[in-house]
């Protein structure tokens, strides 16, 4: 039960959330609330190192939070198992990192495919798969050729995040969340990749979750966040 | 299926290691593979050297022994069987035929064996087949001799050619006043025949008319004048024989092996070639043994070789956690990897042993006189060539649970 909204309204709800990585520099996370809701664009600003990605590896089901709830379009995660929280994973989200995103050896088509390939409802969704995908590779502005018969290594950074869009957009997923997409851009190329990221964003339905470090594109959002607002950090430096 | 394709794919785009890392499973593949082949190829051959003959006679040796001078050709007779003692037992009633053989004399290389015309009746190979003759026929002269195709072939001769029969076995004095004249080339057996002159009983004695012991005597006798002699056989080296019922055969066996006048034995030849197997089952079982080691080898290095690459490969996993891949299936994609591979390799190993085969074949039949079929894989071949890939598969597995894992460990966040 939750106390202030609907569950179903929000794409994104973490209760009393406590996280640790072990090892020689350990590092915690504490988040108390934070809510996504439903078609809501947020952008949400950390400190690199500050464990924004951390965040999103909850929020995805990668890794599970020691306390505390992750609810995502409605599902609790904590409630699922291994296996299903990745199928959940691989239904409902779409995720964009910052770079280095596609598979080298595989084509950019087979990149973007691949998510339905642990989605089956998604993959449905989607009707043809292929021509959902260069559908919006076409939307994207990307050369089919390159999509068809290209590797990774003959695009560019700003391509290969476009890739990137593309297969986290494809079987329209409710939520995309986006880690630092824009770090690998050139400063004239970030803006214009948020504008294409939210117009598909929009287009598709979903919500956004993007995080940062450079807050200088958080006017685009419907809302912007900073992690220390949300999150508790600690850090005991055993070195 | 698209794991299967990006799995591929990933091996393509390392196609430096991953083809070092396939030739290395493939060689010692073929490696194993071939040493199976010699080895069935070599007991086939054998095998298929001496049929319908029931029992072998000759001097009290060892049964193997017997069997390897008087049919292979291999090693020499310690004692002869004298002719009274071959004439009285061929007479015995269960003996349907005997054909003697007498051995010990050799041409530049090749055995040379006195024997009857019976020997061309008698003597079988793989599974009843007769000898026959590509050229000419028996011996009918006393100074004609029958070729083996090897001798033939090997010694560039024709009918009508003279030779010359050297004394012993690796000697230089030759019988030289009295050349034969070759009468028939045989057709080629695959058996020690085509590395074999064969003359008659009576022309062994012959050349030797004039030598005692090691050493020429007395006045030397013509090759005219020999012919006036008395040249029925003395001693025989052993003699093949055939039973007038299977039921007698380990009737007569006994016989010879009691028979009071001479110690003598008779083996079967089928039962002193399993006795000849159980002795060199060691070396086999120690041949395939060690192939099989290089075979594991192959397959550690493959391991290694994926070990190797896991840590620059997290960011790969890292994608596929989080389009959704269970760590699982990480797993599942590394085996597949290894078991690609491993196919892969024992695929190119069949390749590389039939290619093999197809070389050496001329090659061990000239040195070795055993001609290596290129037969089918058999289903003790086609069960190593699964364990290979199964094998691969399962030492696959240790990397793959390491990246499994890793990419635990990792989350979304690839640390180096
Ligand atoms: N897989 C991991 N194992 C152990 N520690 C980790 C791991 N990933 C991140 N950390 C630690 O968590 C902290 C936050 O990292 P991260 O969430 O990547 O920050 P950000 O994304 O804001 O740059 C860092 O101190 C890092 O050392
Ligand atoms: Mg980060």
């Amino acid at each position: 039960m939750t106390k202030t909204g609907d569950p179903v309204d929000t794409a994104i709800d973490l209760r009393d959330l406590r996280f640790a990585w072990g090892g020689r520099r350990p590092f915690s996370l504490a988040v108390e609330r934070f809510e996504l809701r439903r078609g809501e664009a947020v952008f949400l600003q950390g400190e690199s190192g500050g464990g924004k990605t951390t965040l999103l590896s909850l929020i995805c089901g990668i890794n599970r939070p020691a306390a505390g709830h992750v609810r995502v379009d409605g599902t609790d995660l904590g409630a699922l198992r291994g296996g299903a929280r990745d199928r959940f994973r691989a239904e409902r989200i779409g995720v964009i990192f910052q770079m280095f995103n596609l598979l080298p050896y595989a084509s950019p088509l087979d990149n973007i495919l691949l998510p339905l390939h642990f989605a089956p409802e998604r993959r449905a969704r989607c009707g043809a798969p292929r021509e959902a995908a260069l559908h919006l590779t076409d939307t994207l502005g990307l050369p089919r050729e390159l999509i068809e018969h290209g590797t990774a290594a003959d695009l560019s950074v700003g391509q290969q995040q476009r890739v990137a869009v593309a297969r986290a957009l494809i079987g329209q997923p409710p939520l995309i969340v986006a880690d630092e997409p824009t770090s690998a851009l050139d400063a004239g190329a970030q803006a214009a990749f948020v504008d294409l990221l939210f117009d598909q964003v929009r287009a598709a339905g979903a919500s956004l979750l993007m995080v940062s470090h450079d807050d200088r594109l958080s006017g685009h959002f419907d809302r912007a966040v900073r992690l220390e607002e949300i999150a508790t950090v600690t850090r005991s430096e055993a070195a | 299926m698209i794991l299967l394709r990006l799995a591929l794919r990933s091996l393509i785009s390392r196609r430096v290691t991953v083809g070092l890392t396939v030739l290395a499973i493939a060689l010692s593949t073929a490696l194993f593979l071939g040493v199976e082949k010699v080895r069935t190829g070599a007991r086939a051959s054998f095998a298929d050297t001496i049929s319908d003959t029931d029992l072998i006679l000759g001097a009290r040796t060892g049964g193997v022994q017997l069997l390897l001078y008087s049919v292979f050709r291999i090693g020499n007779a310690t004692n002869n069987v004298t002719w009274e003692s071959f004439e009285d037992l061929a007479s015995r009633p269960e003996v349907d035929w005997a054909v003697p053989i007498s051995l010990g004399d050799s041409h530049r290389g090749f055995r040379v064996m006195g024997t009857t015309t019976d020997y061309f009746d008698r003597y079988k190979y793989r599974g009843g087949r007769a000898l026959s003759f590509a050229e000419g026929g028996r011996p009918a002269d006393l100074f004609d001799a029958a070729v083996g195709a090897d001798v033939a072939r090997e010694l560039g001769y024709r009918l009508g050619q003279e030779i010359v029969v050297a004394h012993g076995l690796a000697s230089f004095t030759d019988h030289d006043d009295k050349p034969f004249r070759v009468s028939g080339i045989l057709e080629k057996t695959g058996t020690p025949v085509d590395r074999t002159v064969i003359v008659s009983l009576e022309a062994i004695e012959a050349i030797h008319a004039d030598w005692q012991g090691g050493g020429r005597s007395g006045t030397p006798i013509s090759a005219a004048q020999v012919r006036e002699l008395d040249l029925s056989p003395r001693a025989i080296t052993a003699a093949m024989i055939g039973t007038s019922s299977p039921l007698q055969v380990f009737k007569l066996q006994r016989a010879i092996n009691e028979y009071p006048e001479e110690p003598l034995m008779a083996v079967i030849p089928g039962v002193a070639l399993q006795e000849l197997w159980e002795i060199v089952g060691v070396a086999e079982t120690a041949l395939l043994g060690v192939s099989a080691m290089v075979v594991a080898t192959a397959l550690l290095g493959m391991t290694a070789m994926i070990f190797s690459g896991l840590n620059e490969r997290r960011r790969e996993m890292a994608i596929f956690r989080a389009v959704g891949a269970r760590p699982r299936t990480i797993l599942g994609m590394l085996t597949l990897e290894a078991a690609l591979m491993a196919t892969a390799g024992a695929a190119l190993g069949v390749i590389l042993l039939y290619t093999g085969l197809w070389i050496a074949r001329p090659h061990v039949d000239a040195a070795f006189g055993l001609y290596l079929p290129i037969a089918p894989l058999t289903g003790r071949e086609t069960a190593g060539l699964i364990a290979v890939v199964i094998g691969g598969t399962l030492v696959g597995t240790i990397p793959a649970i390491r990246a499994y894992r890793i990419s635990l460990a990792d989350g979304m966040t690839v640390r180096s």
